[in-house]
């Protein structure tokens, strides 16, 4: 029969359902600070509930202290990190000493939170080699370039399983603009062909510099980029510290026993500009836009649990405060206190074994420097 | 004639090509809405709309293959790579594609592509933003390599690369950017894509230079003056092909010359200036070839970018060495 209206496929019904699977971000507490899932948050003693507190106080206050020292002229480029907290710390916190970071320019707070010092980290943003130089020998340094972390990921958790290591993972972030990278995919791809150890982390804050989220990709979820590869993913509620920690836990327990990699995607909020270069939100998205995602603040809604537990209270999160900023202040002034560096160090270093150009070139520069 | 900073003459030559040819499109990350984040596109996408002016997922390979694909349908493409550190993600598209395309085409089809990406250093920017890739571009056969060292030119190359069927690499310099101002005529003009610029006339040391280098050794040349020492500074203004008549001519009348480059010695520009002079005009010498260029090291971290980056007085050192040879 000719022009038969059945189509064998119907595109626009895939299309239209593709993303179904996804769109539940995983959720514990809710935006007015409701538990939804007694359950889950069940498993957590009082005290993880207030260490959860804690971090995200410390992780905001780490952000308030940045912004005076960059408005002091104290630091070079950093990354704002206000709206994140329960997504940067739900997540860090689910993992161990031994299990390997590669963090993107806006983790720094991870990588403190991993074996970093405060200090390093104000050295790495003021352009200083010595904030790349850490005690964990588990993590490299925030990357800059925007995807090149997940395909070194793949190669990080091939090498946790050939040597056999148990109990250990590699974890990794990048944003909702990371997602669009090639990179980003052939990390991933590696990863779940090898069936690696690793847990890729996209925090989704809605934009990319000036480019929002939907301008990324036509998909409605990046946590469903994840299906191609073979990967399993979710989408959480990443203003809920609770359901991030949750979802990051059992995913590492997954990757640890053997299972292959896990993408999850924390649905969260870069509260202000992309960074302290001076980037001017305005120009880009409206008052509207932020508000419900300023409403839905992570601090918030722990506050209101712990409140109601009587597990907390305002006078006792202003000291933290205090001495979270001394605890800043202080780093500060150790950073400030590292040596000037040299050029002939940078020469030192750039070569394992220096070349003979290289050679001549240190003994011109120490000339110059000891003078 | 208005007075406009480097930044503002691209921007004025991007209008003045997005006006003349409708067939031109710029695109890449965040040069839309936010105008890029030097603020280089700014205005335009209001002026030119959505079609012509538009932001691009977050990867240079796929802003590469775009350009290309793009030419093979008609469009003159202007991506913007937001700093040239980032153009490796983009080096197949770039190198092992775009500049080979024409030649495995046989000639066939036309790939007018202005690549644009600020470059180079001195202004503390995050780790990996600063950088001075220029070699790995020259040496690739099918690619125009250009970068303006004032406002005047700046306009007339960003004109001149759009409106040429070749594909090139418009390198803008981040020093540049904000700190430099010229008078730059408000309608259309060219600055020819391979040609070299005597800015300073001289007669006892030729200093060859691009970019804002060039402002280095007109300071130099400012304090070897006060000493009686007369050099002519050369912009090379074009980088693949260089303009080595011009070179010559200067050499001719000087005997004597520096190359200056911001990239580190090894990398090749001044290399290529070096080796060119030594075939065609050792004899015409009176001293060896001299060279002021950055060590060897890895672009380095922020705070030291001062004692690395060559600058006004290691030019002067090396000439005073030259001319004293
Ligand atoms: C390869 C590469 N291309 C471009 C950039 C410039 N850049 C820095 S951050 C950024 C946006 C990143 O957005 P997203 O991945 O969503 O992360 P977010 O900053 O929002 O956390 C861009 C385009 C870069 N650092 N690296």
């Amino acid at each position: 029969m000719a022009n038969g209206s059945k189509q064998i496929v119907d595109f626009a019904k895939i299309k239209a359902t593709m993303a179904d699977s996804y769109k539940h971000p995983v959720q514990v507490i809710d935006r007015e600070g409701k538990v939804v899932d007694p359950d889950t948050l069940a498993k957590y003693s009082d005290d993880q509930l207030v260490d959860f507190m804690k971090k995200m106080v410390w992780e905001r206050t780490l952000h308030e202290q940045t912004m005076n020292f960059s408005r002091q002229g104290r630091l070079g480029f950093y990354a704002p990190t206000a709206g994140e907290e329960a997504s940067e710390m739900g997540s860090v916190t689910a993992f161990k000493e031994q299990d390997f970071l590669l963090p993107a320019y806006r983790d720094l707070p991870q990588m403190i939170q991993h074996g970093a010092s405060v200090a390093k980290g104000f050295l790495w943003s003021k352009g200083h080699i010595q904030g790349n130089q850490y005690d964990n020998p588990n993590m490299i340094f925030p990357q800059i370039i925007i995807g090149a972390q997940y395909v070194e990921t793949a190669g990080v958790a091939l090498g946790i399983q050939k040597n056999g290591d148990k109990d250990r993972v590699a974890f990794v972030y990048t944003g909702d603009g990371g997602t669009s990278q090639g990179d980003w995919y052939e990390g991933i791809n590696f990863t779940s062909a090898y069936q690696a150890p690793a847990v890729f982390f996209v925090q989704n804050n809605g934009w990319a510099i000036s480019v929002p989220r939907r301008k990324q990709t036509a998909a409605e979820t990046l946590a469903q980029k994840a299906v191609a590869m073979g990967v399993p993913s979710v989408q959480v509620d990443g203003m809920d510290i609770v359901a991030v920690h949750e979802v990051a836990k059992e995913a590492r327990e997954f990757a640890a026993a053997g299972n292959g990699p896990v993408v999850i995607e924390t649905l969260t909020y870069r509260y202000g500009a992309h960074s302290s270069a001076g980037d001017d939100p305005s120009r880009y998205r409206t008052k509207e836009e932020e508000k419900p995602w300023f409403d839905a603040d992570p601090l918030i809604r722990m506050r209101k649990v712990l409140t109601d537990k009587k597990l907390w209270s305002q006078d006792q999160e202003d000291k933290l405060v205090e001495e979270y900023k001394d605890e800043f202040k202080n780093a500060m002034k150790e950073a400030e206190a590292a040596p000037a560096q040299k050029v002939s160090d940078f020469l030192k270093w750039t070569y394992d074994v220096p070349t003979p150009a290289v050679k001549k070139q240190i003994a011109e520069f120490e000339a110059k420097e000891s003078k | 004639m208005a007075k406009m900073t480097y930044i503002k003459a691209i921007t004025s030559g991007l209008d003045q090509v997005l006006n003349d040819d409708s067939k031109t499109l710029i695109f890449g990350e965040d040069v839309g809405k936010n105008g890029g984040v030097f603020r280089t596109t700014v205005g335009l996408q209001d002026k030119y709309g959505e079609d012509r002016v538009f932001d691009t997922p977050l990867a240079e390979s796929g802003i590469l293959g775009l350009a290309i694909g793009l030419s093979l349908t008609g469009w003159r493409p202007i991506p913007e790579i937001q700093f040239m550190g980032f153009t490796f993600e983009a080096m197949d598209g770039i190198v092992g594609q775009l500049a080979r395309d024409h030649y495995r085409f046989g000639g066939q089809k036309k790939f007018p592509v202005t690549i644009r990406t600020p470059f180079g250093g001195g202004t503390h920017t995050a780790e990996m933003h600063s950088d001075n890739l220029e070699n790995y571009f020259v040496s690739t056969p099918g690619l125009r390599v250009v970068t303006p060292a004032n406002p005047y030119d700046a306009k007339g190359l960003i004109i001149s690369a759009v409106e040429s069927d070749d594909p090139v690499l418009f390198m803008e310099n981040l020093k540049l950017y904000r700190s430099m101002k010229d008078e730059v005529p408000d309608d259309k003009y060219t600055v020819p894509l391979d040609s070299a610029k005597v800015v300073r006339e001289g007669s006892d040391v030729t200093l060859v230079a691009y970019s804002a280098e060039v402002n280095e050794a007109l300071s130099a040349a400012d304090a070897l003056a006060k000493d009686n020492i007369s050099a002519e500074v050369i912009d090379l203004r074009s980088l693949s092909p260089i303009d080595t008549d011009t070179v010559f001519a200067s050499i001719d009348k000087t005997h004597k010359v520096v190359i200056v480059q911001e990239a580190q010695r090894m990398a090749g520009v001044g290399a290529i200036v070096a080796s060119d002079i030594a075939e065609e005009k050792i004899m015409s010498l009176d001293a060896p070839i001299g060279r002021v260029a950055a060590p060897d090291s890895v672009y380095p971290f922020a705070q030291a970018e001062g004692d690395w980056i060559p600058n006004a007085d290691d030019i002067e050192a090396k000439a005073r060495e030259i001319v004293n040879y």
